[in-house]
């Protein structure tokens, strides 16, 4: 049963995704990235992970997309537009080239992490650690404290940049 | 018993979710025809009552009427998000009430061997799991806005996901400080830790500790609904029908029926949060939904005379409301609570 929803959760989530990069109406691919999001939050339910899947919705189902959403809205653009000639350049011969490179980098780099990973890491004793909230807010506050002010100051700042960029001169 | 045949448990458990969606659906027809009727009499009028008695049958009489007529669909709509859209705001309101429990647990008079549950699921992050369902909602409506390529929809739709996001923001801190005090994020888990009585006779329900959390609930339940004061996605006289002005026939009542089964589930959980869910006096543990039941009524009541009574807000207002006011103070409540469970321990 865990196995036929993972592979269900799976395919959804690699076949949303591909599409996301296919389609040609940026609202399709925000609603397919959405369905991705979904489908990636089912997979960690099934790791044990409810709060990282809850997250998972709140924030990138929910919140950022919501803004995306937004945007694309605002600009109502429903069909990509010929680019201008600067970006097209880049999809010439060169970039596309570069662009190949960078993948098979990106390949590379997940089968060495995967080829890295431990037999006994996946241990029940692990799967406890994420599956209780009590256990994550104990872990992020004393063990990656350092981590978490850092990140809140990082978005404290974006913050203050987004304020500072949106205001109106007198 | 043959290997095939579900256990009784199962079976019981796929009846509860039966009884639960279709009581989600008949409150929502009770809740359209106990709306015209107190509109009616706030505004001395009598309401429907020619439908049955006193006008009971008049719901059903309109969904007759809704499922007969014409599916119209604009021809420059996007199709496949045009019908989309009312399902994924339907579906959301009907998920999110799958974590609020509303009694102790039954053995259906002996026929189950464990008691189980009056609740579709205890999951131990409930609280955040009906947060995400509820941002999940804001895309039936955002979607159906553009999806309709009209104006009047668009605007709707922008004006009702701003509105969302300004106040999810609220509704979670005064969400938060409950968690706090709780200790848990499992509604059952917070219901069960509002029983007892202080002095003896005031029950220790979580409204008498967070009057200011329960007053941020209602507002921010009120705008994530989109019911007035607070109804600016469908303020006719600016925005006609707003994000369901192209929808018709069954898409239309989808619409609607997500509107009022959010009513049902934002008053259920602030009955749960706040009111001690299906805990009171008198009943029996076996009767104890029904003491839910009064509650989340009472709460719809007064859904339903706000609506009347108050006039809708301007939309700069509401803005200024949300960031200005409910939100500091919804963070004031949220460190007040963690200092005094900090202090008492």
């Amino acid at each position: 049963m865990e196995t036929f929803a993972f592979y269900v959760f799976a395919a959804i989530a690699v076949i949303a995704s591909l599409l996301v990069v296919a389609q040609r109406n940026p609202m399709y691919s925000v609603m397919l990235l959405i369905t991705s999001f979904g489908a990636l939050a089912g997979l960690y339910v099934l790791l044990d992970a409810p709060f990282t899947a809850v997250t998972q919705i709140i924030i990138y189902a929910g919140a950022i997309m919501v803004l995306f959403l937004f945007v694309v809205m605002l600009l109502n653009v429903p069909r990509e537009e010929p680019l201008p000639s600067a970006i097209a350049g880049m999809l010439g011969p060169s970039g596309m080239r570069l662009g190949a490179v960078l993948s098979v980098l990106l390949a590379a780099e997940v089968l060495w992490a995967l080829s890295r990973i431990a037999p006994g890491s996946f241990a029940p004793e692990h799967a406890e650690s994420v599956s209780s909230v009590a256990n994550i807010g104990r872990m992020l506050f004393t063990q990656h404290a350092f981590a978490f002010e850092v990140t809140s100051v990082l978005i404290l700042v974006a913050m203050v940049g987004a304020v500072v960029l949106a205001r109106k001169e007198h | 018993m043959a290997a095939w045949m579900p256990s009784p448990a199962l079976l019981a458990h796929l009846g509860l979710i039966f009884v639960i969606f279709q009581m989600l659906v008949l409150s929502a027809a009770f809740m359209v025809w106990m709306e015209r009727k107190v509109c009616a009499y706030i505004q001395d009028r009598v309401g429907p009552n020619r439908v049955g008695y006193a006008g009971w049958l008049q719901p059903f009489a309109d969904v007759i009427k809704l499922i007969t007529k014409e599916e119209l669909r604009p021809k420059a709509a996007d199709a496949l998000l045009f019908s989309i859209a009312p399902v994924i705001s339907a579906a959301a309101a009907f998920a999110a009430f799958a974590v609020v429990p509303f009694g102790t647990s039954t053995t259906l008079f002996g026929l189950l061997d464990e008691p189980m549950p009056l609740q579709v699921t205890d999951v131990n992050v409930g609280v955040l799991v009906l947060f995400a369902i509820t941002s999940m909602g804001i895309y039936g409506i955002v979607i159906a806005g553009w999806s309709s390529n009209s104006k009047y929809s668009l605007l709707g739709g922008l004006r009702s996901s701003a509105q969302m996001i300004s106040y999810e923001l609220s509704y979670a801190l005064a969400l938060a400080a409950v968690v706090m005090l709780a200790g848990s994020l499992s509604l059952r888990e917070v219901v069960m830790s509002q029983s007892g009585y202080w002095w003896g006779f005031i029950p220790k329900w979580y409204i008498f500790l967070q009057p200011l959390g329960f007053f941020i609930y209602m507002c921010a339940g009120v705008a994530e609904t989109n019911r007035a004061p607070f109804d600016f996605p469908e303020a006719e006289q600016e925005l006609v029908a707003g994000y369901h002005t192209e929808y018709s026939s069954m898409s239309f009542a989808l619409f609607f029926l997500a509107e009022y089964v959010n009513m049902v589930t934002v008053s259920a959980v602030a009955t749960s949060l706040y009111l001690g869910g299906w805990l009171g006096p008198l009943l029996p543990d076996w009767l104890a939904w029904i003491w839910f039941l009064v509650k989340v009524f009472l709460l719809l009541f007064f859904y339903v005379w706000m609506r009347w009574t108050l006039p809708r807000y301007r939309y700069d207002q509401l803005m200024e409301f949300g960031w200005k006011w409910l939100l500091p103070a919804a963070v004031l409540n949220l460190l007040a609570t963690a200092a005094l469970v900090l202090w008492i321990g």
